[in-house]
């Protein structure tokens, strides 16, 4: 009888952690930010969304469900083959129980399908393409920060609108660059306008004179940029350098980030539209996250990027709180949908049944020198596109989640 | 196609081309005469246009006179690697030389990027240059027309100053039979030592040309020195007039490439080396010792 007591006396305390964490696989929930570390992208995504998730794991109080949080990340290298292997090793070797950021919808694509292989938790900020909401959509996967459909849908639609009816397209060569374009192509045509040409060019190319004059010959009102980041920077530099814009046709930047303005200078990106899901100088709440931010950041503003990472990771965490287990991605993704989200940077929100995120999204344009208060004071915005539009809708979906209904 | 779009691709080629030819040269130059494969030229064209990023930046110094001060600052850096590290590698085979300047070129750009992110920073083109030309089939960038003349004018300087003076005929004497050449009472090392100093210093003034047109970002350099040194193999390794030539021919194919088939504007390059390489192992300019 003693030794059985004393037996209980030390089963117990051992036994304790154990109920309250009953469903927490591991004794640690691991997030991988994985993301472009180094390259033509590290400067939207990369240290920026790492510091920014450790900023909702520590608003979280380091734990959930009675187990520490940890950030982990890696550098993708912009390579599909690269980032599936780092996601493999995670999921069966150092247990990681989410990936976050993934910039580059070529990896992007590859995550997703990897994630809902082994039924974990995917929630992509960096990468644009609509299509993982769309025909490569699975129920491991939230899309959170923007897609293609948006981007298009907002600069697209409004420069149509403006009377911007021909269009010439350069496009980033690869799974991003395509959505993009044929996601603008669709809204362009449908508003009345007319597509004239378009050239692919590699990713990170650094002359852009070439095309641009291809882009030039076509007399298009419009030369849609469906590029990113060091892309669009070149881009932008060389049409001003070539007096593309001068000798009146029109850059329409499909998707710019805050990096991006910053590193063109005012003077080169002056009066550029773009559209995008946060500004860091929207509001009070915005403001004050951004100001903790850029304190941790060497002083750099978030991008829409490292915002959705946050923003991400807060609405993952709480979900798995609620549901009190992390085993199960499909679950917890579910439990992402059933809860509806808010936070600070995006405000009130949902989850869609094809694992898009549903916030509004904002149309804005670079200030011109004059009207800037100093660094990073950048965007005014031009209007905003309420959030039941700012999104494909689901009757267009060609997610097999909702088709399958 | 219109003759004048193509016009205006040559014309495109050839300013692309000049920046082949002013970065490969420096390296023809440090090849030729040290046998020192120099990885880190990308690198140190990168701190090239850094510099004159600085100069502007904090202590308003523009354009002109960074033309000047970058590569006479990184042509020091240069000696300074040379007296310290490279000089130890001489008598080995050259992939040590390789190794060392390989390992140079990632830790200069990891503290760059550490310091300055990716994204880079801007530097306008100064205000003399702006502004361009309608040459009527294509408008013409003044700053372009500018690179193109400089690199012209720098390359035939450099060719003239190796293989026509007397400096440049120590210069090669000393890299067939230094002991011989010493004999003369020529101070070899230190010649060495310069001559590295001023591939160095060419590839610093690329990169304070290039600062206008490109961002200055750590990048910058990673991104061109694989082509550049595509150029160098294909116009035969230590050629300074086959790494000129070569620099504005594959400047205007890839130009052209970017029209016909733009898909493989990256990789056409390589196409061409590897043509020249099975067909002539030297390279097209080079000397088979």
């Amino acid at each position: 009888m003693r030794t059985a007591s004393r037996l209980l006396a030390f089963a117990l305390p051992c036994l304790l952690p154990l109920t309250a964490a009953a469903q927490m696989t591991g004794n640690v929930l691991k997030i991988g930010i994985l993301n472009d570390q180094s390259g033509l992208y590290a400067d939207l995504g990369g240290q920026g969304s790492v510091t920014a998730a450790k900023m909702a794991a520590e608003e979280f109080g380091g734990k959930v469900n009675g187990v520490p949080i940890e950030v982990i990340f890696a550098d993708h290298q912009n390579k599909p083959d690269i980032g599936s292997g780092i996601a493999t090793k995670w999921y069966d070797v150092d247990g990681v129980d989410v990936i976050v950021d993934v910039p580059n919808s070529g990896v992007a694509l590859a995550i997703a399908k990897l994630t809902a292989d082994k039924n974990k938790v995917f929630i992509d900020s960096g990468a644009a393409t609509s299509d993982l909401t769309g025909k490569a959509c699975t129920p491991n996967t939230v899309h959170w920060t923007y897609d293609t459909w948006a981007l298009a849908n907002g600069t697209g639609k409004e420069v149509v609108r403006a009377g911007g009816k021909t269009w010439f397209f350069l496009t980033a060569d690869y799974a991003f660059g395509k959505a993009l374009e044929r996601d603008t192509r669709a809204v362009v045509e449908a508003n009345g306008g007319q597509v004239l040409g378009t050239v692919l060019h590699p990713l990170n190319t650094s002359d852009f004179s070439s095309f641009l004059l291809q882009a030039q010959a076509s007399k298009a009102n419009i030369i849609g940029l469906a590029n990113a980041g060091g892309d669009t920077i070149n881009s932008i530099k060389a049409a001003s350098e070539f007096g593309i814009v001068s000798g009146g046709q029109k850059l329409a930047g499909l998707l710019v980030f805050i990096s991006d303005v910053h590193s063109l200078g005012l003077k080169t990106a002056q009066g550029l539209q773009l559209t995008s899901s946060f500004y860091w100088d929207r509001d009070a709440k915005t403001r004050a996250w951004s100001e903790k931010f850029a304190a941790r950041n060497g002083g750099k503003k978030p991008t829409m990027v490292q915002a959705g990472v946050y923003a991400g990771v807060l609405h993952y965490l709480k979900s798995v709180a609620a549901l009190k287990a992390d085993g199960d991605g499909k679950a917890v993704v579910e439990k992402m949908k059933a809860l509806p989200t808010d936070d600070p940077l995006f405000g009130k929100g949902t989850i869609r049944a094809d694992g898009r995120k549903i916030h509004p999204m904002y149309l804005y344009e670079v200030k011109k020198p004059s009207e800037s208060k100093g660094p990073w004071d950048y965007y005014k915005l031009v209007k905003e596109i309420p959030a039941a539009e700012a999104f494909r809708p689901l009757a267009a979906s060609e997610c097999p989640l909702i088709t399958k209904k | 196609m219109t003759t004048q779009a193509l016009f205006s691709q040559l014309l495109i080629g050839l300013i692309n081309g000049s920046f082949y030819a002013l970065l490969s040269l420096g390296l023809a130059v440090i090849f030729g005469l040290l046998n020192v494969v120099n990885f880190c030229h990308g690198a140190l064209y990168m701190l090239g246009a850094l510099v004159a990023w600085y100069l502007l930046e904090h202590l308003g110094i523009g354009y002109w006179w960074a033309l000047l001060i970058s590569p006479l600052v990184v042509g020091l850096f240069g000696v300074v690697i040379e007296r310290t590290m490279l000089r130890r590698l001489y008598g080995l085979d050259p992939l040590y030389g390789l190794l060392l300047t390989f390992g140079l070129a990632l830790i200069i750009q990891g503290v760059a990027r550490n310091y300055f992110g990716v994204s880079g920073e801007p530097y306008d083109i100064p205000s003399q240059l702006t502004g361009g030309k309608n040459l009527g089939f294509m408008f013409l960038p003044n700053y372009r027309a500018w690179v193109v003349a400089v690199s012209v004018v720098i390359c035939s300087l450099t060719w003239f100053v190796v293989e026509r003076t007397r400096v440049g005929a120590y210069l090669r004497a000393g890299t067939e039979n230094s002991i011989l050449v010493q004999a003369f009472g020529i101070n070899v090392p230190r010649m060495l030592t310069l001559t590295y100093g001023a591939g160095v210093a060419l590839a610093a003034l690329a990169g304070v040309m290039a600062a206008p047109i490109t961002r200055v970002s750590p990048l910058m350099g990673a991104d061109l020195i694989i082509v550049v040194f595509a150029v160098v193999v294909i116009g035969g390794m230590g050629s300074i007039f086959g790494s000129i030539v070569t620099g504005f021919a594959l400047g205007v194919i890839e130009g052209l490439t970017k029209v016909f088939y733009p898909e493989a504007s990256n990789t056409v390059i390589f196409l061409i080396m590897a043509i020249v390489l099975l067909v002539k192992p030297a390279g097209l300019f080079g000397r088979t010792t």
